[in-house]
């Protein structure tokens, strides 16, 4: 009976907890076991257990007293970007070795209010910087699923990539993801989850480790679109200390969930199309389409023709602004520090820096260093953001004559882990078809769309106007209501 | 004021002109910083006064504080300065460990305040207008503390973070006692729209000093930057000394290096700190945490409603009333004094222009006499603004004479009490009693048949001595006018 639990998603555990199926306790119990065992995954830096039994208890006690929250019941994982109190925070970065928060982030102190319980700090890429989580400082992060045939340890995605193995292989039901350029679509598309990355604003990044401030928005990560809805609820919402946050009430998305889409037009971008693209992805979108019509949707071709601009200028602006926000790790006055006999204050800075940051974060602010320094300003970073406002502009021009757009989420399925850890730039292509959206601040969500030849999950990616989220849920649940994915991975582990 | 000729350097080769720019740190005037709630306090415990915004903790944002937007867009106006609806934050990106985020959060490409102009009036020199170029809102930074550890240096933090008005000028001052009047003025504008408390002494209020020579009639020199000066005078030296120093170094045969200098307030001279080689690249950038500002009709209207009246309208006001022109330069200079001056003269009953011109004689002549002597600023007066109206109405309504009043003052200064109570208390009330006078005058009349047959002989002169004698037989408390009248009645 315990283990059936961890089958069971957030909706599911919050109505069978409330209906009196299972108690609190047993759910906490069943997933923290479930995380003990899944330690060949490295999916998590922390586990505390003791976090998720206490929610568990509380939310026991106020199902007796009658006072359930939205979320009581449901135990859930935190990618190690999100500062939680009292609990090792790291950005799987050696860099911030120790540290441990005085202060809760706004979207971790929500879900607790809500009723969630935390079972520990989910594995990412260092600093949010990777698309399959090679970069963590921590280890990487394999994958439950498996090529057929093969026992070659996958990618997971990154760079929530501990969020998207945990929710994969049911060491939890849900998680928290970060998205900057696709890191909450890409790895649960190559997991076979569900993960939508909200209208930039909607979740608060308060107490959220910054990478690349204008980019960076936190969302939900689960194995159902409904788990999804009902997730985001609880994370979203106005917070007066994050600037950038939007000051507007949270829809209810899960109670507005319709998968029927007659009258909403789909718009097919014709520039997602890209050389060398595998058939199977190709196939995998025409099967879309397919669904989204059968769910009575219009399907129009559109065109976004700055596209192609989209990555080059993503990896100017995220680098830029990642230089900066990470400036503040500089061994002063919190985590890592490095003094080498007689150093004075800038060798003090050089040695933390270097041996505290990753190879990759490190080439990320390299390159943000450069495209702001005087005199190639104009030529990076000022021509970025006018591209970056050309790109917003396509989709607003689209938005003439579609509703929602649907694409491939990433260009291939899960890669082996080591396949693209030397070559930085064919990693960056992964996230193709998940930047250009990030840079317009749209809501994206991706779902399962299927599996290829070698049984790896695929997804499909659908985009949104601005705030929009209710859109593309709905085209997410039409899709995943048609798809009928059940796959799942053996657990090998 | 005289059309003084203009300010030179004299070279071995000829005659320089200098001209200066400057800009002006101001810290805003705010219970707490720029982007957190932190308080602004000065003097407390190092490191009392950050949040974990000013320490830059991970996942840590800025959120504008409106009432340094508030101060500094009051201050535009106040300087009759353009002031952009939409403004920008921008990073300026450094490594110091005074600086925690790595960067300090300012206004590079779009300030909130555009063109304005200050007239300043140096001694013996006519008015002038100095531009005033922008003035944007930063972050300071904290401190470093070098002397508590042999091989250690500590950060306070107390300062990281509090709201700073960066006013920069046009390069239009063109010699220290210019200089030395911009910053003057400007304090004074300042200290009257309270966006500053302009504490030089505690930090609140440095400039850092831009300084190039010129032959007259050629284009601008290469021009040096001294920080960080604290003082008016140290304002001043610093111009005096770098000047004379460009002058001598290019009439040598050298040039002058764009670099950033230090002024040696002990040795008043300017030594490099570093030069345009070594600058940092601070690689500014829009600030992805802050949204562009946009400020409303409606709060402009508010700030613009708010303003006060400013040292140049109220002094011309006073001067309408019949105040001397110097008077109410003095008055007008600084807020505290010009507060005190009408709180003054409204204690009195009299009108304004009746009692202005009188009230300003004493204030500046007695209280600030006794002030001087005391060594206390009108902030911490011991007669008050109340005590002082009662006394100048009484000397109005003729119950104390000038000099009686000095007496009653005095008294003042050392108990405390008020006027009219003294004047009870010690019978220092003046008389205008013509039938006591006349009898005092007729004994010394007698008592000084010579003097008498003398005046009336042709000696004019006289009559002081007989006021002097009429009045020290009274104890001066005659009334001097009643005194005159009589004397002249009965002298013939």
């Amino acid at each position: 009976m315990m283990t059936d639990l961890t089958d069971l998603g957030i909706v599911e555990l919050r109505d069978g907890f409330a209906a009196g199926d299972f108690s609190a306790r047993e759910v906490a119990t069943a997933f923290s076991t479930a995380v003990s065992a899944g330690k060949a995954l490295n999916a998590w830096i922390v586990e505390t257990p003791e976090h998720a039994l206490a929610a568990a208890d509380a939310a026991d006690a106020d199902r007796a007293a009658g006072t359930l929250k939205p979320l009581s019941g449901v135990p859930l994982g935190i990618k190690d970007l999100f500062c939680t109190k009292g609990v090792q925070t790291t950005a799987a970065s050696h860099i911030l070795g120790g540290f441990v928060p005085e202060y809760e982030s706004t979207i971790t102190a929500k879900l607790f209010a809500a009723g969630a319980g935390m079972l520990g700090k989910l594995n990412l890429d260092q600093f949010a910087m990777g698309s399959s989580n090679e970069t963590s400082a921590y280890g990487n992060v394999l994958s439950p699923w498996q090529r057929a045939g093969s026992n070659a340890a996958m990618a997971p995605g990154g760079s929530s990539g501990g969020s998207s193995s945990a929710v994969a292989a049911r060491m939890a039901p849900g998680a928290t993801g970060t998205d900057t350029g696709g890191s909450i679509r890409q790895p649960a598309a190559f997991v076979g989850i569900s993960g939508i990355k909200p209208t930039y604003g909607r979740c608060s990044r308060w107490g959220v480790v910054a990478f690349a401030s204008s980019l960076d928005q936190a969302g939900p990560m689960a194995r159902s679109v409904r788990d999804c809805a009902a997730f985001l609820e609880q994370m979203a919402g106005f917070d007066q200390r994050d600037s950038t946050s939007l000051d507007l009430p949270v829809p209810k998305w899960e109670v507005g969930l319709s998968g029927d889409l007659r009258g909403k037009r789909i718009g097919v971008p014709k520039e997602y199309r890209v050389d060398g693209m595998p058939a199977e992805i190709d196939a995998l979108w025409e099967q879309g389409i397919a669904y989204l019509r059968d769910a009575g949707a219009e399907i129009v071709d559109v065109s976004l023709p700055h596209t192609k601009y989209a990555l080059p200028t993503y990896y100017i602006i995220a680098p830029a602004e990642a230089s900066s926000n990470l400036a503040r790790y500089d061994g002063v006055r919190y985590g890592e520090r490095e003094l080498p006999d007689g150093a004075n204050l800038q060798e003090m800075y050089a040695a933390t820096r270097a041996a505290g940051f990753g190879p990759e974060v490190k080439r990320r602010i390299l390159i943000g260093t450069y495209v702001l320094s005087a005199g190639y300003y104009d030529a990076y970073y000022t021509q970025a953001q006018k591209v970056r406002t050309l790109i917003a502009r396509d989709f607003e021009r689209a938005w003439a004559t579609c509703d929602l757009l649907l694409t491939p989420t990433a260009p291939s399925a899960a890669f082996a882990l080591g396949d693209k850890s030397d070559d930085p730039l064919a990693m960056y292509l992964n996230d193709v078809f998940t930047v250009p959206s990030s840079l317009a601040g749209l809501p994206a969500m991706s779902v399962p769309g299927g599996l290829d030849a070698a049984g790896l999950p695929l997804g499909l990616q659908i985009i949104g106007k601005p705030l929009d989220e209710q859109g593309v849920l709905n085209a997410g649940l039409a899709i995943e209501e048609r798809a009928g994915f059940t796959a799942r991975p053996g657990a090998w582990w | 004021m005289t059309d003084a000729s203009p300010y030179t350097v004299k070279g071995a080769t000829g005659d320089w002109e200098v001209v200066i720019g400057l800009e002006v740190h101001a810290q805003i005037t705010s219970q707490a910083k720029l982007f957190s709630g932190a308080s602004t306090a000065f003097g407390s415990e190092p490191n009392a006064n950050v949040s974990l915004v000013d320490a830059a903790m991970p996942g840590m944002l800025p959120t504008l504080n409106a009432e340094c937007v508030r101060q500094a867009v009051r201050t535009g106006m106040a300087l009759g300065a353009h002031i952009h609806r939409r403004s920008q934050f921008d990073r300026k990106n450094y490594f110091y460990a005074d600086l925690p985020q790595g960067y300090q959060i300012s206004q590079l490409y779009h300030p909130i305040v555009g063109e304005g102009v200050l007239e300043i009036e140096p001694a013996d020199a006519a008015p002038k207008h100095i531009g005033i170029e922008r003035i944007h809102i930063e972050q300071d930074a904290g401190k470093l503390i070098h002397d508590q550890h042999p091989t250690q240096s500590y950060v306070d933090l107390n300062r990281s973070g509090v709201a700073l008005m960066e006013i920069v000028s046009k390069p239009d001052m063109t010699s220290p006692e210019e200089a030395g009047a911009y910053v003057k003025k400007l304090r004074s504008i300042l200290r009257y729209v309270g966006s500053c408390d302009g504490n030089m002494d505690q930090g609140s209020m440095r400039a850092d000093v831009n300084v190039s020579v010129r032959r007259p009639g050629e284009g601008l020199g290469t021009r040096t930057e001294t920080k960080n000066v604290n003082s008016v005078r140290f304002v001043m030296a610093a111009i005096e000394h770098e000047a004379r120093r460009q002058v001598d170094l290019i009439e040598e045969g050298g040039t002058v290096v764009q670099e950033t200098r230090l002024f040696d307030p002990d040795r008043g001279v300017t030594r490099s700190m570093r030069s345009k080689e070594d600058a940092h690249d601070y690689r500014y950038f829009p600030d992805p945490d802050l949204l562009p500002l946009e400020l409303s009709e409606e709060f402009l209207a508010e700030c613009k409603a708010s303003l006060p009246e400013l040292p140049d309208a109220k002094r011309a006001r006073y001067v309408a009333a019949g105040v001397p022109v110097y008077n109410a330069a003095v008055i007008t200079a600084d807020v505290e004094t010009a507060r005190w001056f009408e709180a003054l003269v409204e204690a009195s009953p009299k009108s304004f222009e009746e009692i202005a011109k009188p009230a300003s004689n004493w204030l500046i002549s007695d209280l600030f006499g006794a002030l001087n002597r005391l060594g206390r600023d009108i902030a911490d007066s011991p007669v008050s603004p109340r005590q002082g109206g009662e006394l100048l109405s009484l000397v109005a309504d003729g119950t104390l004479s000038g000099s009686l009043a000095k007496q009653v003052f005095e008294i003042m200064l050392e108990t405390g009490e008020d006027a009219g109570a003294i004047v009870e208390a010690r019978g220092l009330k003046q008389t205008s009693d013509t039938g006591a006078i006349e009898a005092v005058v007729a004994g010394i009349m007698a008592a000084n048949a010579d003097k008498v047959a003398d005046y009336r002989g042709g000696k004019d002169k006289l009559f002081g001595f007989f006021v002097g004698q009429t009045m020290k037989a009274m104890g001066g408390k005659a009334n001097p006018g009643v005194v005159n009248d009589v004397l002249k009645t009965m002298l013939g």
